[in-house]
């Protein structure tokens, strides 16, 4: 990214600076990283009650099939991603893999059935390179817009539904991935009942326009507080979740990533539409031979956080190398350091002794199994 | 005598020993810190090397030795509650005193006006 251009505003940056939130560049915006609360306090606040993210910065890009035909638009999107696409409901949703053809990975992304379209939510840094992609290799099937007159909030935890109830009765009929249409204060949503913290909860669609006076609203309600970038670090971390750029690449595939699940029978070996994306061969022959490394929980047992990019080693003198932490820091629920990352095969079960080298010393750490926290999606 | 350094420290200067903490400002920017590492007592330092880390929830953050010194006390509470960083920086959240090697080196640092200069 060009560090020189002038950073970018979601539609709700004014609402973020009069709420006192501590403004940072990410992914080329000009986002809050925390409110007058703290890192701490808000992510506790998530997990008790409701925490209002501003994700407007990521893409929202609509896939339209010229044919009329919805499978004609979730075959061509078969062709880039490793997932039953075809498979999926009206109004469902569910996580999607860009790949490239070395089995890496291009992005994370979401992928909606709206009945006429698909609707797709990428990541802000990927979000430009994703929509080229996605018009080169599906542009003769679908017509695709990227959205710029909308905006994106999450709300998330355990009061999320009871606060949106208020505005909307039906939302308790939802489950977790499926997607609805409705009047939030008289102005049209898309909702889904999804997000990134390991909490039940919800991503919001709301056009630019109406989105701070309906993000105000929300924000009334006495259980709802703004969360920043940094709360949504930790709760995504806690919840063994997949930050793009850190924890998955092009450098990594969906089995050294432990993403296994994102990739329906479908799509599998003997499958129906077995294979058929970019990096199938590398990516199927994982499946069936496995990775030299994969993607674990550590968690260090000092109360040193082990950050990303620390080394880890086998041994306690950092002798023989055992792989490389992704993300790391401090898990406010779990009240404990929380990392996930690369090891080596020989090295994945749980309960594995590690050493993570920070600042010149070997700290141990545990292979421990993912998430942290008990996630509480309402299935 | 009350001195603060460009890198967010203050110092409590008696006689020739120093309790060194960070300031109100530096607290206040790091956030909610969840870890503290100091020197271990009898450890001599070179103005400007690092002598312990912060750690809040989402990074690390050194804490540089003002000046040349020895380290003769370290303030385990912090280590055991590190919030207390956050809540009392410049009282109970002191880091570490310092045995100075030449207290007329202090004169050098900024006072707290010049301080206060400083972060305006």
């Amino acid at each position: 990214m060009d560090d020189h251009s002038p950073l970018k505003r979601t539609p709700l940056h004014a609402l973020h600076v009069s709420l006192g939130a501590r403004m940072v560049p990410f992914a080329g915006y000009d986002m809050p990283v925390q409110y007058a609360a703290g890192v701490l306090k808000e992510h506790l606040h998530t997990r008790a009650a409701a925490g209002l993210f501003d994700v407007s910065h990521m893409g929202q890009i609509i896939l339209r099939p010229k044919s009329g035909k919805i499978e004609d638009a979730a075959l061509a999107l078969e062709k880039l991603v490793p997932v039953d696409v075809l498979g999926l409901g009206e109004n469902r949703q569910r996580y999607g893999l860009f790949t490239n053809d070395q089995g890496g990975i291009l992005d994370d992304l979401m992928i909606a059935n709206r009945g006429d379209h698909l609707f797709l939510v990428v990541n802000a840094a990927c979000k430009d390179v994703d929509f080229a992609h996605l018009q080169d290799h599906l542009g003769a099937t679908c017509d695709l817009a990227l959205l710029d007159d909308r905006a994106l909030i999450a709300l998330q935890g355990p009061r999320a539904e009871c606060v949106l109830a208020e505005l909307w009765a039906d939302i308790a009929t939802m489950r977790f991935m499926d997607v609805a249409e409705a009047d939030l204060h008289d102005v049209p949503c898309i909702i889904s009942r999804s997000g990134y913290t390991g909490e039940d909860g919800f991503e919001i669609s709301i056009p630019a326009a109406s989105a701070e006076d309906v993000t105000r609203r929300i924000l009334e309600h006495p259980d709802v507080l703004p969360i920043g970038l940094g709360a949504r670090d930790s709760l995504r971390l806690e919840a063994g979740l997949c930050l793009y750029g850190n924890d998955i690449d092009t450098g990594t595939t969906p089995v050294e990533a432990a993403l296994e699940w994102a990739l329906q029978k479908a799509r599998r070996a003997s499958g129906a539409r077995e294979g058929g994306f970019p990096g199938a061969p590398i990516i199927l022959g994982q499946f069936a031979e496995g990775a030299g490394r994969r993607r674990v929980g550590l968690k260090p047992d000092g109360k040193a956080p082990v950050r990303g990019g620390a080394m880890l080693y086998a041994d306690a003198q950092g002798h023989t190398q055992a792989g490389v932490v992704t993300s790391g820091g401090f898990g406010p629920s779990v009240d404990h350091p929380v990392a996930m990352g690369y090891v080596a095969a020989p090295h994945i079960a749980n309960g594995t002794q590690l050493f993570a080298e920070v600042r010149g010393r070997y700290l141990p750490v545990t292979v421990s199994s993912l998430p942290f926290i008990t996630p509480t999606y309402k299935r | 005598m009350l001195k603060f350094t460009d890198e967010h420290e203050w110092l409590k200067i008696e006689g020739d020993v120093a309790t060194v903490g960070i300031t109100a400002h530096a607290a206040e920017q790091l956030g909610d810190l969840v870890f503290v590492e100091l020197p271990e007592t009898g450890t001599s330092l070179d103005k400007g090397a690092t002598a312990a880390t912060v750690e809040s929830v989402k990074a690390a953050s050194d804490v540089y030795c003002p000046l040349d010194g020895e380290i003769i006390e370290s303030n385990q509470a912090i280590v055991d509650d590190p919030s207390l960083v956050n809540s009392d920086p410049q009282g109970a959240g002191w880091f570490f005193k310092l045995k100075l090697a030449d207290p007329s080196a202090a004169n050098a640092l900024l006072d707290e006006a010049a301080y206060k200069e400083l972060i305006a």
